[in-house]
């Protein structure tokens, strides 16, 4: 689809918009948009990139909180929580959490968080707002498999919501799902209906993610506008290009795997299975492995954290240079590297498994490939320093989290030197050590994209500002938490404490650790409870938010910027604007920035 | 009602912040966008740099408050290279921390925005480009290549003098089988567990060299200064063999046999002393999710000298004989009541320790 047939197949969309914006005008009925259409159905790229978002928001919530409620038991084993029991029954008899609830929490909290929230949530939202934004484009290639993108997404999620309601609880074999344990319901009552209805539920995740991700490649390759050459693409755009490559070459394969496992638990086949005697029952199966799912789940695991980790670079990158008033340093080499991740992260997964009796002369190829991600990454981390070196820096909350997220992901990025190396991977494996060092980087590093992303493009999304005391709160306060959590996890995992204890009372090794947990999970609240003061801002200035009262408030040379505050369906009420230049002509020829839209001058200097 | 304190003060909490932020939305519209945008960045940049000061006192601190409670040295001698490599890694890693960390809130400091300068125009430079791809890539040689010495030294065939322990896996618990006199494991096929005929590994009792295998549970013992290799499997779902005073640690899993090895090199009780601990006990922590009692999948590992262990495994009666107490030489030339009373004796035991592991889940 060429931009000109987009502009004549929205042109009368565009003359609604116009009266959308001066409403008391005459109404123009021969495109009439309910609120069915409008709110719900929307085929707007920016309507469904809110609505990914708010999804995203309500997951967040859940997902934290699971995290919150195990947080309770991990810190405070021997106390009874009696309000436990009056919301969740049998499973928190006597204040208690019970072993088969701790780890439908956990496992819970890993899949909402990595795939509703960061997938979906952050990708999902950013991906839909900017990329027909940014590229100059009046909407997707496909507005409607856009939609159907989200409503797959949406399904996905009423099926897991109401997995937490069946009476053997919920999947409970951690976010991963191993089998054998998360083929037999023998073997762990979460692995009862819970884990079909978890299979389903992914398998829609991976149609929605499927059909979003086509769309997103689509039309950055084909629907950029005049000018827009791909090297003049702002970084968010080849972030989220990359991003969306993964995910399209990793997803199916997990679905796969999927799919084997469903035969496993349903059709009598053995790809998984083999000697088993569980319960005291002795299966049939023979000549699976457990190991091959592990294969298939890690090739999409490991770009899954990439996935998740791509957006929030590409918005910090241009994040940090509108707000410190410099043009990204060296470009080309961020997109180099963002390619160089991309092909890395597929020769990778094998690292999650050094401990599994992989063969260890394997073990070495992935180590070296392993290693060779952190060369991408430092160049990553230099080139964000150097855009903040001499720079003239505006410190709004966006900016905040932007560099709190360069802070972050360098703690987090050094330990991973550390488990990538199997060596040390020995010790490390599965300790709590791997809970910190991928928290830290994939979990709360993404988060602080999000949030950067969300504070600098709320004023695009709603015509308001978000509130930025609170947002200042915001920050200072989950920084500090963020660290106050996980550094001192590290300690815990380097003393060998495994991940997924309830309880460590009984060990002698890991007792000592009590007192440490106790003071995570009181930080951990008040971490939640601080994300929560966020939601009611978000909502909050939503409707009550400080108006935009300039087109363009951060003084961005992006596209986006040059639509109106509360641009309509088709974005642009005239011509889609020509793109002269590259995105990053900020502080050129002692000009604060130079908007994309400029032709060059005759005496500018070249760069 | 604690619950429920809680929950008010963070709801006031929650309140007054909101009532806070509104009221200085307010003043920023009265006193002027520019003015207010200019102090609170001048407040945040100056923040940005007592986190980092701050941050650095808590890391040291934080190191100093918790590095007593790391393992100390590494009990095993396979341990030591892994402790070298994390040595090496930590003072690579450290260095690029400190560096990075500073130069990032240092600059977000110092380069607040100020009427009196302008950003400069940098878009590239690629002599700095080369620079931190290469040292980054030396830097990831030294350590790809210390860890891969240790890794194959660590991962390689064991010893052939190497004692061999057999460990399997179950929901929630692990067994162990030594081979006897013979040195050889008896072939053992799955379909043949059966507990409740002191079975529990499913040995096939026709192979000879079955006769003299020991099975004991949830404690392992092995010999100081001497290579154990463990030969890992499952019953049910994968688990996870972690010894983490030996800094080794090998997946379970059922239908594929794993193997570890490593040297002991202080036996338990002199690490009770080392440790200053009388409680000590080389603990097996399960370090795969196995299920609702995967917290409580302990074993324990018992070093001790030669003549400790020997004395040990002759105490014990082979799996074979207790199964097939008719076998037993021992029990038919002496008197016949006493050796019966104390197969039952045993075998009650063994059930015991069944039904009990059981009811714990």
């Amino acid at each position: 689809m060429s931009n000109e047939v987009t502009q004549h197949g929205h042109g009368h969309s565009e003359i609604v918009t116009t009266h959308d914006v001066h409403h008391d005008e005459h109404h123009v009925h021969h495109h009439h948009e309910t609120f069915i259409t409008k709110y719900i159905f929307s085929q707007d790229h920016k309507m469904i990139g809110r609505q990914f978002l708010i999804t995203g928001i309500v997951w967040a919530i859940i997902g934290g909180l699971f995290s919150v409620l195990f947080r309770l038991q991990l810190g405070f084993p021997n106390t009874d929580f009696p309000i436990l029991e009056t919301f969740f029954g049998h499973w928190a008899k006597g204040g208690h959490i019970h072993p088969e609830f701790y780890y439908a929490l956990v496992t819970m909290h890993g899949t909402v968080l990595v795939f509703f929230v960061l997938t979906a949530g952050l990708s999902g939202t950013f991906a839909n707002l900017l990329i027909p934004l940014q590229v100059g484009a009046r909407d997707m290639a496909s507005p409607f498999l856009n939609m159907l993108s989200y409503w797959f997404f949406f399904t996905a999620s009423i099926v897991m919501i109401s997995s937490l309601f069946v009476q053997t609880g919920p999947a409970s074999g951690g976010w991963t799902s191993y089998p054998p344990l998360s083929a037999l319901g023998q073997a762990s009552d979460g692995s009862k209906s819970g884990m079909d209805l978890w299979i389903i539920s992914m398998a829609l995740f991976v149609v929605s993610s499927l059909l979003g991700g086509l769309n997103y490649i689509a039309t950055i390759l084909n629907m950029r506008t005049k000018g827009m050459s791909m090297t003049r693409l702002p970084l968010t755009i080849w972030a989220l290009f990359f991003t969306a490559i993964l995910g399209v070459l990793s997803f199916p394969v997990l679905l796969s795997g999927f799919i084997l496992l469903l035969f496993d638990r349903h059709a009598g086949t053995s790809f998984y299975l083999s000697d088993i005697v569980v319960n005291g029952q002795i299966l049939d199966n023979e000549g699976g492995s457990a190991i091959l799912y592990q294969h298939l789940f890690w090739f999409l695991g490991h770009p899954e954290v990439y996935i998740i980790l791509l957006p929030a670079m590409g918005m910090v990158s241009e994040i940090l240079s509108v707000n410190s008033r410099k043009p990204i340093f060296g470009y080309m080499a961020m997109l180099g590297s963002l390619f160089a991740i991309a092909i890395l992260a597929f020769l990778v997964w094998a690292h999650h498994m050094f401990v599994t009796g992989l063969n260890p002369f394997l073990g070495a190829f992935f180590v070296l490939l392993t290693l060779l991600i952190a060369v991408p990454s430092a160049i990553k981390v230099f080139n964000w320093l150097t855009t903040l070196w001499r720079g003239n820096i505006r410190f709004t909350p966006a900016t905040l989290f932007a560099i709190g997220f360069v802070s972050l992901f360098i703690s987090g990025g050094l330990t991973g030197i550390f488990l990538g190396n199997s060596t040390i991977d020995i010790h490390l494996h599965d300790t709590m050590f791997v809970v910190a060092h991928f928290h830290i980087v994939m979990g709360v590093a993404s988060f602080f994209g999000m949030f950067a992303g969300v504070y600098h493009w709320f004023p695009k999304m709603f015509g308001r500002y978000l509130n930025s005391t609170l947002g200042y709160i915001h920050f200072w306060v989950t920084m500090v938490g963020a660290y106050l959590i996980f550094w001192p996890m590290h300690y815990e995992g380097l003393a060998g404490m495994p991940r997924r204890y309830l309880d460590l009372s009984p060990w002698v090794t890991f007792n000592k650790f009590q007192s440490l947990n106790e003071m995570i999970s009181i930080v951990s609240i008040i971490v939640f409870a601080m994300q929560l003061m966020f939601v009611f801002n978000f909502f909050y200035s939503m409707f009550k938010g400080r108006k935009v009262t300039n087109t363009n408030p951060w003084g961005a040379n992006t596209l986006e910027w040059t639509t109106p505050i509360n641009p309509g369906h088709g974005n642009w009420t005239g011509e889609i604007p020509e793109v002269h230049r590259w995105a990053y002509d900020y502080g050129k020829d002692g000009r604060e920035f130079i908007p994309q839209t400029e032709p060059i001058g005759a005496n500018e200097s070249k760069h | 009602m604690t619950t429920f304190f809680i929950i008010a003060i963070l709801a006031l909490g929650f309140l007054i912040t909101f009532q806070i932020a509104k009221a200085t939305e307010y003043v920023t519209v009265l006193r002027g966008e520019e003015r207010s945008r200019k102090q609170s960045n001048r407040i945040n940049a100056f923040m940005l740099l007592m986190f980092l000061i701050v941050g650095m006192i808590g890391v040291y601190y934080c190191n100093e408050r918790l590095k007593g409670k790391v393992l100390g040295e590494a009990a095993s001698i396979q341990g030591e290279h892994i402790d070298v490599m994390l040595k090496i890694t930590f003072i690579i890693t450290g260095i690029v921390f400190v560096i990075t960390q500073v130069a990032l809130f240092w600059f977000a400091f110092k380069y607040q925005a100020s009427d009196n300068r302008k950003a400069l125009y940098y878009p590239h430079n690629n002599k700095l480009e080369v620079i931190w791809t290469v040292i980054p890539a030396v830097a990831l040689t030294v350590l790809v290549g210390f860890g891969l010495y240790y890794w194959f030294k660590i991962t390689g065939e064991a010893p052939a003098d190497a004692m061999q322990v057999e460990i399997t896996g179950k929901q929630f618990g692990w067994e162990f089988r030594y081979p006897g006199r013979d040195k050889v494991f008896g072939k053992r096929y799955f379909k043949n567990i059966k507990p409740e005929e002191n079975n529990p590994l499913g040995q096939l009792w026709d192979d000879p060299a079955n006769r003299d295998d020991v099975w004991v549970e949830q404690e392992m013992h092995c010999v100081v200064g001497k290579p154990v290799k463990l030969i890992i499997g499952s019953k049910d779902v994968i688990h996870d063999v972690g010894l983490s005073h030996f800094r080794m640690k090998m997946d379970a899993v059922p239908g594929t046999p794993t193997t570890l090895w490593f040297t002991p090199k202080f036996t338990t009780k002199e690490m009770k002393e080392r440790e200053n601990n009388p409680d000590f006990v080389y603990e097996i922590s399960c370090d795969q999710m196995c299920g609702k009692g995967h917290t409580g999948m302990r074993g324990i590992v018992v070093v001790e000298t030669q003549a400790e262990f020997d004395r040990w495994l002759a105490q014990k009666k082979p799996q074979y004989l207790v199964a097939n107490p008719s076998k037993d030489p021992s029990a038919k030339p002496a008197t016949p009541a006493a050796p019966a009373a104390d197969t039952t004796k045993k075998t009650a035991a063994v059930l015991e320790g069944e039904s009990t592991a059981k009811a714990s889940h």
